[in-house]
Order: structure tokens, then C-alpha cells, then sequence
């Protein structure tokens, strides 16, 4: 029989498609993949720790998405989801989509296909709630800085769209709770760690890194979101279904009832 | 920049501006030229939401609230004794520009009171749309309203600038147009449109043969109805909806409850409730038309020329169609799978391509996502047990309301009671 084995993994994604390749290649019986800062091992199982090669993901990548495209998206979708557990779903979905010949990912009555689709979704709409709610505020070194908090880990998924937009600003993005920030200097995106001690909410509690005219436009937009609203048809209900709570610190026009 | 002055227009005109329902950014594909400042793309962004829980993904604003007409919905009426303002060209494309860069919106959505006469507003408009453009190379999202009654070659011109232009028909019968708005003509609202059209299809056709024919309006055009203003029925409305759809090939058409914003004989009086329900089983007839492929006689017809307040259009089609039903869901075609109540079309694509693996019980349905509440009672699926008792639609409808929770409910219990 097969030896089961924990696999320990860095936490990066190229870390665990070098853990899927490994577990096919010596034909691993998989109990868990875990990324090694929050590893738990098993009473009957030894664990093994993947150094992770980038070749040996790329082949792993390739060959899920010679299957499907869709599929490989759904997978890296998935994974930036940070859930516990996921890694092992994951596995067992690569497992499937491989033995299988037909289009295995769109076998939605497969529980862990739909669980797979459902979790990409989530992580999808969150990316794109950040596309909406980020919020820039210029500083004195001309430099358009926003932070986010997002529930589930999208910044890699995001900058595309915001080198697309502003391509003729300089712009960060700082994630509060994974302290680390895309960077454009109008040339290219960069990965940035950070460790800001200061998060910078928007108006009410002010900081001189900003400029004092981006305090002006602050008051222009809240006054905007006040005036565009129409009293006789308010719907709270719906209107903490679209803008969460939890995303209210961040944003100027919610700030003072947050 | 005088803050304070701008502030103060920007809240008379913002307000003033709100009654567009419409707020899409979508639809179009703009890319970002030259290392400029934007790009629109075919999927639209809400920034963030009223307390009313519309999008607000626009800087939605009037360039002025002066008007010369006296129409009697209109908050910006001649008559009406409001405070007026008008913004600089240059103050429009300086507040759309510096909320852009700060990721507050997806463009311009900009309207005007009609000052002088329509193609000297008109030319105002195309006159910011130009200036972003051309200036700020700025290529974001703009939606021009065409003002009823502006000259062709202007609205040529508006749609080199825009994504979208929209003029808003208000009233969906010409009788009511010549009750509240006595000075507008039909024509000018159908005017612009059948121009727009025209281009759309120029535009299409060029466009085959060379690539490099300038865009003309990508995100094409919208309109928007009021209802509840006047007394017409819904098939009054959805009829009229889907003549602007076929006819002017609209990519939307709008529905607004009317909000009362003055006292007067011919309309309902201020404080009267909006009709938000009835503007949202609108919105659903709406979507079974262009989504579910449903024609509008099979749902608003002489029979029948209001929508039920009570249940949605859909299942109350089917409680009317009960021969049709129950629907197989492991054999039956996706156009009557998308007829069942509580099935949605994303519902529909995963359970035609689950189908091909296995027969569908119950649960595949229940995980993935049917609402079997209302639809138990139309389908069979891989399973024994299924509604087997001969239910009279009534009887059918009792069961679901019982069994459920409407948002509205709350609105209609009332009326109910009063019919028991």
C-alpha cells in the first residue's frame, strides 16, 4: 500500500501545486496538505515537507488547464480563499478532474465540484467588491494610496484591473490584515511588504501624510452620496446587503456611522 | 477651485439629478489608451450604494436646473420654486476627473434642465463629454441624456463622445405625455432615439469593413419610464417596453416609481407611498422578457393587464398554465426549464450540464440553489416522491405564500385580509 503522508507546504501557491505534483508522482495517499505556519500532524501519519519548484507547478498548472480553463481559474480562485482545509479539497478536486475524461468541472451535482464553484464565486465577488470600494486618497508625494481589509486574500487577482484604469498614476493598495500592498510606479506592479502601523481611515480621524484638498473632495463625495439618495424610498436592509459593514471603516461616505 | 460654491452647486444639481434611475455602467469597451486615465469595461461597477439600495457607480448631475418646459413630474419644472444653479464645463470635467482617480466612480452621468432650447443644451453636454475626452484622455464611462428635441448631427456628435445616450420617454402613453407635459411632443423623445438606432447600425456595418471607424455610443441606449404617475395599467407599460426594445433596440429600458415632488390635481398627491412593489414585479416581467424567453402577451394580456401583487409574474404564469406542468428536469429542453418558478438561468446552465453525469435527485436541486419552495410543485425529478396530489392553482398558490416570506409582504398582508 501506499504511504499516507501529511505534506507540509510554504503557503504559497506555487507551493501547493509542487505538493499536488509531488503526491502524484510517488503516488502519495494524501491525508492533508497544510501550509507550514498553522500545521497540525496526524496520529497515524508521517508528514513530509515540499520544497516547493517552480517548474513542477507550472506542470501541474498546464495540465489542469489543458483540461479546462475554467478549472484552473476555479482553482486558484479557491485557493486565495485562505479556508482551512481547502488545500486537501482542492487535491481531491485535481484528483478528479484528471481521472475523469469527461468535463469533470461542470459536473455540478459533484459535491466537491459545486463546493469548488461556490468558493471560487465567493472569492470572485470579493475581488470584485474591491474593485468597487477601494478608495485612493492622495498624499503629499503624489502617490494614491488606499488601504482594504479584504475577507479573503484578492490583491494578486485585483491589479490587473487597477494597471488597467490608472495607468498614469502612482498608486498603492495596502492590505491591512496580510500587511503586505501592490505598488504601481507607472511602469509595473510590485509586490510591497509593508508594516504601517497607522491605518488611515478616511476624514474623521485625519493625517498630514494627505494632501488638504483631498479632504475637500471627501466632503464633496459624502455631500454626493447624501443628496443622490431619495428619502422617500429608503431600504436600509438593502443597503447593508450591497455595502457589508465590515467594509464601512473604509469608506468616506459611510465613515461617520461606522 | 471655490469649494464652498461648488459644494453648493454640486448638492442642488446631484439632487436635482436623482431621479435617473438609471445608473449602469456597463455594457461597454472602452480600453485605456496611451497610458491614460481609464477604461470602461463590459462589467459594470457599483462604488457604492444609496440608502435606498441603488447603485451609485456614476457621477450622476445636471450641467443646470433651469428649465423652459413645465412638465408636471419633473422636479425641475419652470413652475416649481427650487433653488437653481448651473455648473462651469470646466467644473464638471474637474469633479468627474479628481472622483475618478480616487476610485469613487465609473464616469459621467450627465443630464441638463433645457435652457434656451434644445440643441443649445445639447451642444453644452457634447461640450464635456469632448473636453474628457480629447483633454483629459480620459476613457471611463459617459452616459449623455439626448435632450428631446435636439438637432441629428448632434446626436452624432454625443455619440462619439459617449458609451451611452438615453432619453427618457416618462410617460408610457401619449395620452398621459399630453396630460403632464404639454409643451413635449412625442416626437421629440422618438426623434433622437431612431437616430441613435440609425448610427448603431451605421456603426455596426462599418465596422466590418473598417476597424478603425470611430465608436459610435458602444454601450448603446436606454430609457426611462415613470409608473404609477398616471392611471395606466402594467400591460399599458410592458407593452410600451417592449415597442422601445424591438423598435429602438434598447439595451434597457427603466421603470421608476413615481416619487410625488409637487402638489398637483393631475397626479398623485406628495406623501402618497411609491409604488416600489410594483415597480419590481416590473423589473422581474422585465427579465423573464429578455432573459427567459417569455413573450409579453403570455404574461400581461386583456385577461389579465395587471401583474399579481402577491406572487411573481413568473409563477403566476405557470399557476395559469398548470397543463404545461410537471416539467421533467432530467429530460425537459432549457427553454421550459427556464418556465419553472424558482428556477433561475444560472440554476438552468448548472443543471443542464450536471444532468449529463447523472439523474438529478432533490438534493443536487436543493444544493444547487433551486428555490424548491415554488418550484416542487412544477418539476419531477430522480426521485419517488414528488407532488402527486391534483392541485387546483389556488390551492397551489396558498401553499407557497404559507411556506414563504416575501419582502413585501408586509405591504400587501393588509389588502389580503380586507379580501378573506
Amino acid at each position: 500500500m501506499n504511504p499516507s503522508k501529511i505534506l507540509i507546504y510554504d503557503g504559497s501557491f506555487n507551493g501547493f501545486l509542487t505538493s499536488v505534483f509531488v503526491a502524484f508522482e510517488e503516488k502519495i495517499n494524501v491525508v492533508d496538505i497544510q501550509p507550514n505556519h498553522q500545521q497540525q500532524s496526524g496520529l497515524f501519519s508521517e508528514t513530509e515537507t515540499i520544497f516547493t519548484h517552480v517548474s513542477k507547478a507550472k506542470r501541474v498548472w498546464n495540465g489542469v488547464r489543458n483540461k479546462s480553463h475554467s478549472a484552473i481559474s476555479n482553482i486558484y480562485f479557491t485557493f486565495l480563499s485562505e479556508t482551512e482545509g481547502v488545500e486537501l479539497l482542492l487535491f481531491r478536486y485535481i484528483q478528479k478532474l484528471m481521472l475523469s475524461k469527461h468535463q469533470k468541472h461542470s459536473d455540478f451535482s459533484d459535491e466537491t465540484v459545486l463546493r469548488i464553484s461556490q468558493l471560487a464565486r465567493s472569492v470572485g465577488r470579493e475581488k470584485h467588491r474591491m474593485e468597487a470600494f477601494v478608495r485612493f486618497q492622495l498624499t503629499k508625494d503624489n502617490i494614491y494610496f488606499a488601504n482594504i481589509e479584504p475577507d479573503f486574500n484578492v490583491l494578486p487577482l485585483i491589479s490587473k484591473h487597477f494597471r488597467n484604469r490608472y495607468a498614469d498614476q502612482q498608486w498603492l493598495i495596502y492590505d491591512v490584515k496580510r500587511k503586505y500592498g501592490i505598488f504601481y510606479d507607472l511602469e509595473r506592479v510590485e509586490l510591497v511588504s509593508l508594516n504601517l502601523s497607522e491605518i488611515h481611515y478616511n476624514k474623521i480621524r485625519k493625517s498630514d501624510a494627505f494632501r488638504t484638498e483631498e479632504y475637500d473632495y471627501q466632503t464633496l463625495w459624502n455631500d454626493y452620496f447624501k443628496s443622490t439618495g431619495i428619502k422617500s424610498r429608503i431600504n436600509r436592509k438593502l443597503h447593508t446587503q450591497h455595502v457589508p459593514k465590515r467594509y464601512w471603516k473604509y469608506l468616506s461616505e459611510k465613515k461617520e456611522t461606522a | 477651485m471655490n469649494f464652498e460654491r461648488i459644494r453648493e452647486k454640486l448638492n442642488i444639481l446631484a439632487d436635482a439629478a436623482k431621479y435617473d434611475v438609471s445608473c449602469a455602467s456597463s455594457g461597454s469597451n472602452r480600453s485605456n489608451k496611451n497610458k491614460g486615465l481609464g477604461n470602461s469595461t463590459s462589467m459594470g461597477i457599483c462604488h457604492s450604494y444609496t440608502e435606498d439600495g441603488r447603485c451609485i457607480s456614476l457621477l450622476k448631475i445636471l450641467l443646470t436646473n433651469h428649465c423652459i418646459y413645465d412638465c408636471a413630474y419633473c422636479v425641475t419644472r419652470k413652475s416649481n420654486d427650487v433653488k437653481r444653479a448651473a455648473f462651469k464645463i470646466q467644473e464638471v470635467v474637474d469633479l468627474t476627473i479628481n472622483f475618478y482617480r480616487r476610485n469613487y466612480i465609473e464616469g459621467l452621468f450627465l443630464s441638463s434642465g433645457i435652457f434656451k432650447n434644445p440643441d443649445y443644451t445639447m451642444e453644452r453636454l457634447i461640450a464635456v463629454a469632448k473636453k474628457l475626452r480629447e483633454e483629459e484622455n480620459f476613457n471611463g464611462y459617459i452616459h449623455l441624456k439626448s435632450i428631446p428635441g435636439a438637432s441629428d448631427e448632434l446626436m452624432y456628435e454625443a455619440g462619439l463622445y459617449a458609451d451611452r445616450l438615453s432619453v427618457n420617454i416618462e410617460v408610457p402613453t401619449v395620452s398621459g405625455l399630453k396630460l403632464l407635459a404639454p409643451d413635449k411632443k412625442h416626437e421629440d423623445f422618438t426623434n433622437p432615439m431612431l437616430k441613435v438606432k440609425n448610427e448603431l447600425i451605421r456603426y455596426k456595418n462599418e465596422h466590418k469593413v473598417i476597424k478603425s471607424t470611430p465608436k459610435y455610443a458602444p454601450a448603446g441606449q436606454s430609457t426611462q419610464m415613470i409608473v404609477g404617475a398616471t392611471n395606466e395599467t402594467d400591460k399599458d407599460v410592458m407593452y410600451s417596453a417592449t415597442y422601445y426594445y424591438k423598435e429602438y433596440h434598447m439595451k434597457r429600458v427603466y421603470y421608476s416609481g413615481y416619487v410625488p415632488v409637487a402638489e398637483d390635481h393631475r397626479l398623485p398627491s406628495i406623501g402618497s407611498q411609491v409604488p416600489m412593489l410594483r415597480e419590481n414585479r416590473l423589473y422581474q416581467t422585465d427579465w423573464l422578457l429578455r432573459f427567459y424567453g417569455f413573450a409579453v402577451n403570455e404574461i400581461l394580456n386583456d385577461n389579465h393587464p395587471n401583474l399579481d401583487v402577491d406572487i411573481d409574474p413568473k409563477l403566476s404564469w405557470a399557476l395559469r398554465n398548470l397543463h404545461l406542468f410537471p416539467v421533467n428536469i432530467n429530460k425537459a429542453e432549457k427553454r421550459m426549464l427556464a418556465r419553472i418558478p424558482g428556477f433561475g438561468m444560472l440554476s438552468v446552465e448548472k443543471i443542464i450540464k450536471a444532468r449529463k453525469f447523472r439523474k438529478l435527485n432533490w438534493d443536487h436541486l436543493k444544493k444547487i440553489g433551486v428555490a424548491l419552495n415554488r418550484a416542487k410543485y412544477f418539476i419531477v425529478c430522480d426521485s419517488r416522491q414528488w407532488e402527486k396530489r391534483d392541485l387546483e392553482a389556488e390551492r397551489i398558490k396558498g401553499l407557497i405564500l404559507q411556506n414563504s416570506n416575501g419582502k413585501f409582504r408586509s405591504q400587501y398582508s393588509n389588502q389580503l385580509q380586507l379580501f378573506n
